[in-house]
């Protein structure tokens, strides 16, 4: 039903191809594999040790680190880590499913040994005393955490120039930007500086970025993992997520840091399947591996103020998913349109709260005052940056007496009508695809003082935070501007808890899409020799 | 309840017994009350003793120093959660029950904001909208030295009121109308937490705190006056004296035409100087922005639970003082013995025992009673337990050892410990009631002592209490006074 529009993303994929001619000596470039599952396999043949695989991503690291500024601190403990793991395939330990696997970890996820600032500075220097659940389960399957990545400033923003410290660039085009919150551990995937890396979504900001970077971001259901050392932003919404270079990386990643935590009350006792079995290998895949499943697109997600070749992209990835034997139609989300609104009021009152903690008493830069009060306001007017304020402010405005039915119950109200039109439209359909964002990476600097346009941004997924859903953001295709290529990401979302059908269906569909490789060009030539 | 018991037994100088000294019991209190009404409520907050904090596992003793017992979590680290103890909301739903009240089966926690030093993340979880329980009432006996009187005071709510260092908040309906009223619910209050076990009550460790609202209107008039909080009650006593030092001050300002100096105010009650002074001025109200907690899940209560905690509760203070009216006990013996709670289980258990009941009572309340006082022990300190009391009775009463024997022996088993029966034998002090055996030592007394005899054959007869002596004396104290005095007289009158 939707073959009127194969012919832009034919387009869109020649266009590619022909640049890619560039690059790779051949047309057709393999689909993305399993890094986990590759590396597993070569340091249990002992084809390479943990400790030249850790070198070689702590080389392409510092090669790249200068133009792209994606991690705000590196370990100092990479090799070392590295060496214990050569140590147990010596001694034939036992392996856990994640040793030597490199990954980012953005830095409001705590650490015990190393900073975590969460990209203020009213954090700066602070260590925590503890790890976060997800990074102490990825520790103990073996994982190497090679440093933590730059983010907007407590996750508060859309394109990580809100960070405190510094602005990453998208690896794609170098005067571009990341997206964010999450961008510094989307563009360390995407730039291949480490193999997966652990991101958080309040709104989006794990997937808008992995749509600009071209890397598959897993937003999970919220419950799925814990919250646990994850420096709160809006609660009621925060979830952390995974980067992965496949779709198989994320549901590997996401396996080791799910499931229940009695140190967070709000994590779910549902019982985590393991994603990879899943996985099927591409030339085992029958013609139509996906017949029969009810895919939906969202309407409103594909009219006036998205980017005409965003659409064409995502009318080119629902055309493959009928290639692959879904039926797909046009759904339509009434209150789609309100989410954003609520989303900026429920985030900013819950965020007014989260962020009262930084008073100046306890870490981060205390300026001394003489009453009480201007302390608490001068070492929150050093230490905060402007983004956070605002919303500080809108936060706070939101809550107050008098404003509160108007604003955040109102918002509640939104996110309880979103929660049911997800609810009656995933009845429908097993599941719902949208774009990641209404557009590709903009410039560095292009929405710096367009708040209201950043923010418009996050449109396409704010909802799914609303309603809890999981969604997986994975590239479909590419865009062209002014003479670069930039990748976009199609958004699969499911009923909570079904993660496994995300992965699936994204394995499928990632490993059938023909003709594209997600490969930025500032490191494409290094990764093709 | 046992842990409750050793809690209560730290604690000596605090006293439940309502003690507020006559004098300054102000009569003019009276005098100005003839044409005004006090209208008081109580904010009670009870401090509950449970092994760990709210909100995390870090133990929570009263006194251990500072930042000993602190984690991630009741540090408010950035990425810390709270997860709520079990135990606490176990407290609320018991305490809710025995005020009588409604509970909330869903009810949730809502965090209130405001900055200050003591408070790491800026908020507290609190229940704002929906508290766990509410709509109930607290039954109080009025003390005798006041008049007595039964009174049933309404309970507004109970909710779940602070992070940390668990606490409960009690919320009263304005029923109160004197500082004695208001003292005794607190008192009641104190009570019931000791009984359920879910506090220690202890006001001056701050585990028990009343926040009075108070304000007096003319005797007709509908509408409250202007209230006014008090604070900075260390004591049931106090609190009485603060509120009526407060109405004869609002009192007073209402005769000299000055109610517009009544304003809505926190006042501090300064013990040395016996007033309540200012310690701010409300300017307007407080904006908490309240809204939902996110990190914690709504509280769900099921039927099945809420009627196994039901099930479980012990008897309480007003039960117990119907049941031991019932009894047959004096409003007086009743007040004393259901007043706390290690003193009535031992109370019932001795009765239940079979000790007589009124027996028990006095055993208790005189003796026993007076001992504690003097060594400054409670009645789970002393060494003598409720089934040897029961024994020392039933001793007196089947006449095995005199009532004289039995006080001595009583002071022994108090202090020292030991059995009855073991006492008796060692000390070979069973009651001699062989006539025979009396009337030889009557024999030797009289032969010993004839120029008594010869002063009470005279006409003397007070000298029969000497004789007496005597035989006791001769007897070691074991010998049946009764028959003792009628074999002595039947021999000191014989040859007259």
């Amino acid at each position: 039903m939707l073959s009127s529009v194969q012919t832009p993303r034919l387009l869109r994929f020649q266009s590619f191809s022909l640049k890619c001619l560039h690059t790779h000596p051949t047309t057709t470039p393999p689909p993305p594999h399993s890094q986990i599952l590759t590396i597993r396999k070569s340091l249990l043949s002992r084809e390479i040790s943990a400790v030249d695989l850790a070198g070689t991503f702590l080389n392409r690291l510092r090669n790249t680190e200068p133009h792209l500024k994606s991690f705000l601190y590196v370990s100092d403990v990479v090799l070392k880590e590295a060496e214990e793991i050569d140590r147990k395939i010596a001694e034939d330990e036992e392996l856990g499913p994640l040793a030597g696997v490199l990954v980012g970890v953005k830095d409001n996820i705590c650490t015990s040994d190393m900073p975590s600032t969460a990209g203020s500075k009213i954090l700066e220097n602070y260590r925590p005393p503890f790890d976060a659940t997800a990074v102490g389960k990825m520790k103990k399957c073996g994982a190497i955490v090679i440093g933590k990545t730059n983010m907007d400033e407590f996750g508060m923003g859309s394109t990580t120039e809100g960070s405190g410290y510094q602005v990453t660039a998208n690896p794609w085009d170098l005067s571009r930007v990341p997206g964010g919150s999450s961008g510094g551990s989307a563009a360390a995937v995407s730039a291949r500086q480490c193999m997966v890396s652990l991101g958080s979504d309040t709104g989006g900001s794990v997937r808008q970025p992995a749509s600009f970077c071209g890397v598959v971001g897993l937003k999970p259901t919220y419950g799925r993992v814990s919250r646990y050392g994850l420096v709160a932003y809006a609660s009621s919404l925060d979830v952390i997520g995974c980067f992965g270079s496949s779709v198989a990386d994320a549901g590997i990643l996401l396996h080791a840091i799910s499931g229940h935590d009695k140190f967070d009350a709000t994590s779910s006792k549902k019982e985590v399947p393991d994603f990879a079995s899943q996985f099927t290998a591409r030339d085992q895949l029958d013609s139509k591996p996906l017949k029969g499943l009810r895919v939906g697109l969202i309407r409103e997600t594909i009219q006036d103020g998205v980017d005409p070749d965003v659409i064409s992209s995502i009318r080119g990835a629902a055309s493959h998913l009928e290639e692959l034997g879904c039926t797909v139609t046009e759904v339509s989300l009434p209150s789609f349109s309100l989410g954003l609104p609520a989303y900026y009021i429920l985030a900013s009152s819950e965020s007014s709260s989260n962020l009262s903690r930084y008073d100046g008493i306890r870490y981060g830069k205390q300026v001394f005052a003489d009453e009480l009060n201007s302390l608490y306001g001068e070492s929150r007017a050093g230490g905060l940056g402007s983004e956070v304020k605002m919303r500080i402010l809108m936060g706070t405005y939101a809550l107050s007496a008098g404003y509160y039915d108007a604003y955040y119950k109102r918002a509640q109200q939104v996110r309880t009508l979103v929660r049911e039109s997800f609810r009656t439209a995933l009845d429908e359909n097993d599941i719902l695809i949208s774009p990641a964002a209404p557009s590709a990476a903009y410039k560095i600097g292009e929405k710096k003082n367009d708040p209201l346009s950043m923010y418009a941004g996050d449109i396409m997924t704010v909802n799914v935070n609303l309603a809890g859903l999981p969604a997986l953001v994975l590239p479909c295709g590419f865009v062209d501007s002014s003479s670069v290529v930039l990748p976009v990401g199609v958004q699969m979302i499911s009923a909570a808890f079904e993660e496994e059908k995300l992965l699936k269906v994204g394995h499928i569909f990632e490993q059938t899409l023909q003709g594209c490789s997600f490969i930025p060009p500032l490191v494409a030539d290094e990764l093709a020799c | 309840m046992r842990s409750a018991q050793t809690q209560t037994a730290t604690e000596e100088k605090e006293q439940t017994k309502l003690k507020v000294s006559t004098q300054s019991q102000p009569k003019a209190v009276d005098k100005f009350l003839k044409d005004f009404e006090a209208v008081i409520g109580i904010e009670t907050h009870v401090q509950l003793s449970t092994l760990t904090k709210a909100f995390c596992s870090c133990p929570y003793n009263y006194g251990s120093p500072p930042n000993t017992s602190v984690c991630p979590v009741c540090m408010g680290l950035p990425g810390a959660l709270p997860v709520l103890n079990s135990k606490v909301i176990e407290c609320a739903v018991r305490v809710g029950l025995a005020l009588n009240c409604k509970l909330s089966l869903n009810s949730k926690f809502d965090r209130k904001q405001y900055f200050y030093p003591d408070l790491p993340k800026g908020y507290q979880i609190s229940q704002f909208d929906i508290p766990i329980a509410s709509g109930g009432y607290l039954d109080v006996d009025l003390p005798l030295e006041y008049g007595g009187g039964h009174r049933k005071f309404g309970i507004t709510r109970v909710d779940l009121n602070r992070a940390g260092v668990p606490l409960l908040e009690i919320v009263s309906e304005p029923d109160m109308r004197t500082g004695i009223e208001a003292a005794e619910y607190a008192a009641e209050l104190q009570r019931l937490v000791r009984y359920l076990g879910v506090g220690n009550g202890n006001m001056q460790e701050g585990s028990l705190r009343c926040d009075v609202n108070i304000s007096v209107r003319p005797i007709g008039q509908l509408e409250f006056g202007t209230k006014v909080e008090i604070k900075n009650l260390n004591s049931f006593s106090s609190m009485s004296r603060a509120i009526d030092y407060e109405i004869s001050r609002q009192v007073e300002l209402h005769n000299q035409g000055q109610i517009d100096q009544i304003v809505q105010e926190t006042r501090l009650w300064e013990e040395g100087a016996q007033k309540t002074v200012t310690m701010r001025k409300k300017e307007g109200l407080a904006d908490y922005r309240y809204f939902p907690e996110p990190d914690l899940p709504g509280v769900t209560l099921t039927e099945e639970y809420v009627n196994s905690i039901r099930e479980s509760l012990p008897e309480l203070p007003e039960d117990k003082r119907r049941r031991y009216e019932k009894m047959g006990l004096s409003m007086q013996d009743v007040l004393f013995l259901a007043n706390d709670i290690n003193i009535a289980d031992f109370f019932d258990t001795t009765t239940a025992g079979g000790a007589d009941i009124k027996l028990a009572a006095n055993w208790i309340m005189g003796d026993i009673a007076a001992y504690m006082k003097n060594e400054k022990v409670t009645i789970n300190e002393i060494k003598l337990t409720p089934q040897e009391l029961g024994e020392l009775i039933a001793s007196i009463k089947d006449e095995t050892i005199s009532g004289k024997i039995g006080k001595e022996i009583l002071f022994e088993l108090i202090a020292k410990g030991g059995t009855v029966k073991g006492l008796i034998k060692d000390k070979d002090l069973v009651q001699i009631v062989d006539t025979a055996e009396i009337e030889k030592m009557v024999d030797k007394v009289i032969a010993d002592s004839p120029k008594q005899l010869e002063q009470y054959r005279g006409g003397k007869t007070k000298l029969q209490g000497y004789f007496a002596g005597q035989v006791m004396k001769e007897s070691k104290g074991k010998a049946n006074p009764k028959l003792l005095n009628k074999i002595l007289l039947e021999k000191l009158n014989a040859k007259n």
